[in-house]
């Protein structure tokens, strides 16, 4: 196993290495160069000379791709000139980073709660309503832009029916500690549970549009792959011992079904990513989805360096852990 | 067809059994057709015949295996008096590993890859005998061990990929006879191991049985198996009994043709190299339904001209000594030749 | 092997589909529709399947509705007919005679732009779609045929596109173009897009570098130019139609929310279904229907192309041949 993980590892610093190629590329390619993109148009002569040395414009590629390098590992990815004005666009990543893992987070909770059991049952009455019926549903969740359904969301149940808030992280009359960022925990820990309770309201709209993709996909793949072990001798094996259908059913056919599910698990997150800049817009809320998407309209292009860099580290992260997790959960593996 | 009254001893009790398939707007067709046997107990019957002859579809139709849709059993399977096959799932789980038990052909696909080889055993005791974790891996361990698995104490905690197709089956033994039921019913399970092995499965098998005195259904297409093993055989052909006797008697006077057949195309170590293998000619799907006639009839050497017309009974062949069942209008006689071709 | 066990194996497999009630499979027997190719029997099984038949219901219609437009639709879309009624409080033109949806912001017939708002959605999802196709082609088919080490570079470059959210990675590229336009969008997209199809055309090459018949025209020596264009690449077309159908589905919806975004063409005379919903966003509270018409075709169209293909896919499958 641990020399999987090692493989796994040193594949992981590939593909930084090329994303990091990329992204100097990307940068240099900027329309307007380099120094103008980052600093916009209103910097002074002073600060576009000292833009450029820092970036060693004047030097031959590799060295440049190195100072982009270093500058990069030191969190230096210059200064935001309009998502938020004057803001390192480091720090605006760090700020913003809590509020899109928090959302994700319910996102994909919801998503599995719902897409797992689901997908169970849908196989086990293959053929039957429920079966034919999810699986249409499936297919409509992915259909439908998550946007507009993030619109549709926030009309019936903000705008109309004023259940739940429109827009934000957290009502503005509310005061509430700070502590982790993640309002949620936030809530908990300081035992100002209105505040959990309000965060937790701004959450439910924007989560449940964020989970329609991932729980499209993971009902489909729960639901052939429980198919597919039903089937097998195994699962025969464990009736003809005349063993309870709870057990059949947790130890031996969702032991082995799931386990498709969490490489998908991992897949997920970058669609996450992808669903978060259309939802936070359309729910105004503050995080890296909305930062990335006002960064871009507005021609942002240190926020959108930083933004690009960490969703590509984040993912790549992200995999690694699942296929370690993967690694350590499928005895086969783990026992090589 | 003959229903013989029940004796009085008998373990398990078959009668009439038919297990029909048809998907809708298809024509229903009976892997089981009618069939008959008795089981006592300690004793080992061998279900013999070919791939599709139903032999399989009878086991797993007695231990209520067959899918919930799509087929139709009728008849009844008496254990101890009582019908199996009209007890409900609840029922039948409590019984499944406790009273009746099953091996199966494939010891890979048969164990839950992601599961340690002494939960997989362990499970069984927790169910059916109320055992703590502990308690039941510990009794494991001696269940490994009593079917020859060396180091059983390693193995609890190892996984199927880590054992040998021998040792595999070994553990499923194991498992079937960790509640020790009274009755085991083994489908095949050495076809899928090396020649080798084979015999040492068969043996720890013969083993087992007699030691616990439990019952064994041996379904086999393979004679040589049968030959070591089965006190009583039956021979099943399309989905019907057509020769039953006891093991000496089938094989010092098979009379069926099809039994002949069986028998003839084994290769003899002692026969001459340059002799032709006697294969049955023709194939299952020359068959021809037994409501019309003899279903073997299209194959066989001594088919007569009431064999195509009207379907033989299963009756107790009055020539010989002991008890001895056929299904035929022209066995082959008892004083000619006994290995002759189908 | 014991004769026994030969014939043992053909009544096995002739018992399982007599048991099962279907065809009987190859095991040297000829099958019904008489030994058809893979194509052949796909299309026997489609024919039949309720869920194809709806995708292709819905496909059809879409392509034919969008080739027609300018037939089918009332009025133009440019022309600014109520353009009198649009007021600071009534910004859209409600549904009158002439006019059964209305207009726009703008005073346009909403539903001639509807309408004629196909076409550019098709257009933008099927040239997306060829352009992703045909980067995806070439990468693919340079490191399935070459193999080696091209191979591995050619792989990891599309891992790490693969690696990137779509949605981050469209807005990457869209940025290097100074002008947002209809073909900044189509490029953003296809670019996304080509990852998949190299990754399926390389695993399609690979599989069949190592077959009988690839191996055969080798033996032959036949130029590997040729090997690969005449022999592998027709064999590699099916795999390949069922994701362009799905990717189509997909590119639309990525159209659609990269307008939102504010990518795509600013100019918005010609109608686009994407393009019409994003910028119905922002009147969402007032009018709700000026999203919900162009968002509802959206849906219904990239349902209609996931139907058929997923059922494609299916029919395609080689364990469901007969």
């Amino acid at each position: 196993m641990l020399r999987f993980i090692v493989r796994r590892l040193l594949q992981a610093v590939l593909v930084m290495f090329i994303v990091s190629v990329l992204l100097f590329a990307w940068l240099r390619s900027l329309p307007g160069g380099p120094v103008d993109s980052l600093l916009g148009e209103r910097a002074t002569p002073a600060t576009r000379a000292a833009l450029s040395k820092t970036l060693g414009l004047d030097q031959p590629l590799p060295v440049q791709y190195w100072h982009f390098l270093s500058n990069a590992v030191h969190g230096n990815f210059g200064t935001s000139t309009q998502v938020q004005s004057g803001t390192d666009a480091m720090e605006l990543f760090l700020q913003r980073l809590p509020a899109t893992v928090e959302l994700s987070f319910f996102a994909i909770i919801i998503a599995l709660v719902t897409a797992i059991p689901l997908g169970y049952f849908a196989a086990k009455r293959h053929g039957g309503l429920l079966d034919t019926g999810s699986v249409v549903l499936s297919l409509v969740g992915v259909a439908v832009p998550v946007f507009f359904l993030a619109f549709v969301l926030k009309y019936i149940f903000a705008i109309e029916l004023h259940w739940l808030p429109v827009a934000g992280r957290q009502s503005p009359d509310l005061d509430a500690t700070r502590v982790t960022n993640f309002y949620v925990l936030d809530g908990l820990l300081t035992r100002e549970y209105d505040a959990s309770w309000d965060a937790i309201k701004h959450l439910v709209l924007p989560a449940i549009a964020l989970a329609s993709i991932p729980f499209a996909v993971i009902f489909r793949i729960t639901r052939a792959s429980v198919l597919e072990v039903l089937n097998e001798d195994y699962v025969r094996t464990a009736e003809s011992k005349g063993l309870s259908a709870r057990i059949i059913r947790g130890r031996h056919v969702l032991r082995n079904a799931l386990l498709p599910v969490v490489t998908t698990i991992g897949l997920q997150v970058g669609g996450l990513l992808t669903g978060a800049v259309l939802t936070e817009t359309v729910f105004a809320y503050p995080g890296l989805g909305d930062a990335l998407a006002q960064a871009f309209s507005q021609r942002d292009y240190s926020v959108l360096q930083v933004l690009i860099t960490m969703a590509a580290i984040g993912y790549v992260l992200v995999n690694l852990l699942v296929d370690v997790a993967y690694a350590i959960i499928d005895p086969r593996i783990r026992t090589r | 067809m003959t229903t013989a009254p029940t004796k009085t001893d008998t373990l398990l009790s078959v009668r009439d059994l038919v297990v029909e398939f048809g998907a809708k707007g298809q024509t229903p067709f009976r892997a089981v057709d009618g069939v008959s046997f008795d089981v006592r107990p300690g004793q080992t019957v061998g279900l013999v015949g070919e791939s599709g002859c139903g032999k399989s579809v009878t086991s797993l139709a007695i231990m209520g295996l067959l899918p919930k849709r799509g087929n139709k059993v009728a008849g009844s399977a008496l254990y101890d008096g009582t019908d199996l096959l009209t007890l409900d799932d609840r029922e039948m789980r409590d019984r499944r590993g406790r009273d009746v038990a099953m091996i199966f052909q494939d010891p890979l696909s048969s164990l839950n890859p992601v599961v340690s080889i002494g939960v997989q055993v362990a499970e069984v005791l927790q169910r059916h005998r109320g055992m703590k974790k502990a308690a039941a891996l510990a009794e494991s361990r001696d269940l490994l061990d009593r079917v020859g698995i060396p180091d059983p104490t390693r193995r609890l905690k190892e996984y199927p990929h880590q054992l040998s197709g021998g040792m595999r089956q070994r553990a499923l033994i194991a498992m079937a006879l960790a509640c020790k039921p009274r009755l085991l019913i083994a489908d095949e399970p050495t076809t899928a191991l090396d020649v080798t092995i084979q015999a040492q499965i068969l043996n720890l098998l013969k083993e087992l049985v007699i030691d616990s005195g439990t019952a064994l259904i041996m379904i086999t297409h393979d004679l040589g198996v049968v030959a070591g093993l089965c006190d009583e055989v039956n021979v099943l052909y399309g989905g019907r009994i057509v020769e039953t006797a006891s093991r000496h008697e089938i094989f010092a006077t098979p009379r069926h043709p099809y039994t002949n057949g069986l028998l003839g195309s084994i290769p003899r170590l002692d026969g001459a190299r340059s002799e032709q293998l006697a294969a049955i000619p023709g194939s299952v799907a020359d068959n021809i339904p037994w409501t019309t006639g003899c279903a073997f009839a299209p194959r066989c050497s001594r088919a007569i001209e009431v064999c195509r017309t009207e379907p033989p009974v299963l009756e107790q062949d009055p020539a010989a000594m002991e008890e001895h069942a056929l299904r035929c209008h022209n066995p082959w006689p008892i004083d000619e030749g006994t290995r002759g071709p189908a | 092997m014991n004769p026994l066990q030969r014939k043992k194996d053909r009544i096995d497999a002739l018992a399982a589909t007599a048991a099962g009630g279907g065809d009987i499979p190859d095991a040297g027997h000829v099958s019904e529709s008489g030994g058809l190719s893979l194509i052949g029997s796909a299309w026997l099984r489609l024919r039949r399947n309720p869920v194809f038949l709806i995708g292709a219901a819905i496909t059809v219609l879409f392509v034919l509705l969008a080739i027609f437009a300018p037939l089918i639709a009332p009025h133009n879309g440019t022309t600014k007919y109520l353009i009198s009624q649009v007021t600071p409080d009534t910004p859209i033109p409600p549904s009158q005679k002439g006019f059964p949806l209305g207009g726009d912001d703008q005073g346009r017939d909403f539903l001639s732009r509807l309408i004629l708002g196909s076409r550019q959605t098709l257009i933008v999802g099927v040239l997306a779609t060829l352009a992703g196709l045909f980067g995806g082609l070439v990468l693919g088919t340079i490191a399935g045929s070459i193999g080696g080490w091209v191979d591995s570079v050619v792989m990891r470059i599309v891992d790490v596109m693969l690696s990137l959210p779509s949605l981050v990675l469209a807005l990457a590229v869209a940025t290097l173009f100074g002008r947002p336009s209809q073909w900044t969008l189509i490029i953003a997209i296809s670019i996304v897009q080509v990852p998949i199809f190299a990754r399926l055309l390389r695993g399609s090459m690979l599989t069949q570098r190592a077959s009988d018949h690839v191996l055969a025209a080798r033996a032959l020596g036949v130029r590997p130019a040729a090997i690969t264009f005449r022999h592998m690449l027709p064999n590699s077309l099916g795999p390949v139609l069922v994701q362009a159908t799905l990717v189509l589905a997909t590119a639309i919806i990525e159209a659609a929310a990269l307008s939102f975004l504010g990518l795509g063409n600013p100019d918005d005379s010609s109608a686009e279904w994407g393009q019409m919903l994003g910028k119905a966003q922002d009147l969402f509270d007032i009018s709700p229907h000026v999203a919900f018409w162009p968002a509802g075709c959206i849906v219904v169209v990239a349902f209609g192309f996931t139907l058929m293909g997923e059922s494609l896919r299916e029919a395609l499958d080689p364990r469901n041949r007969r």
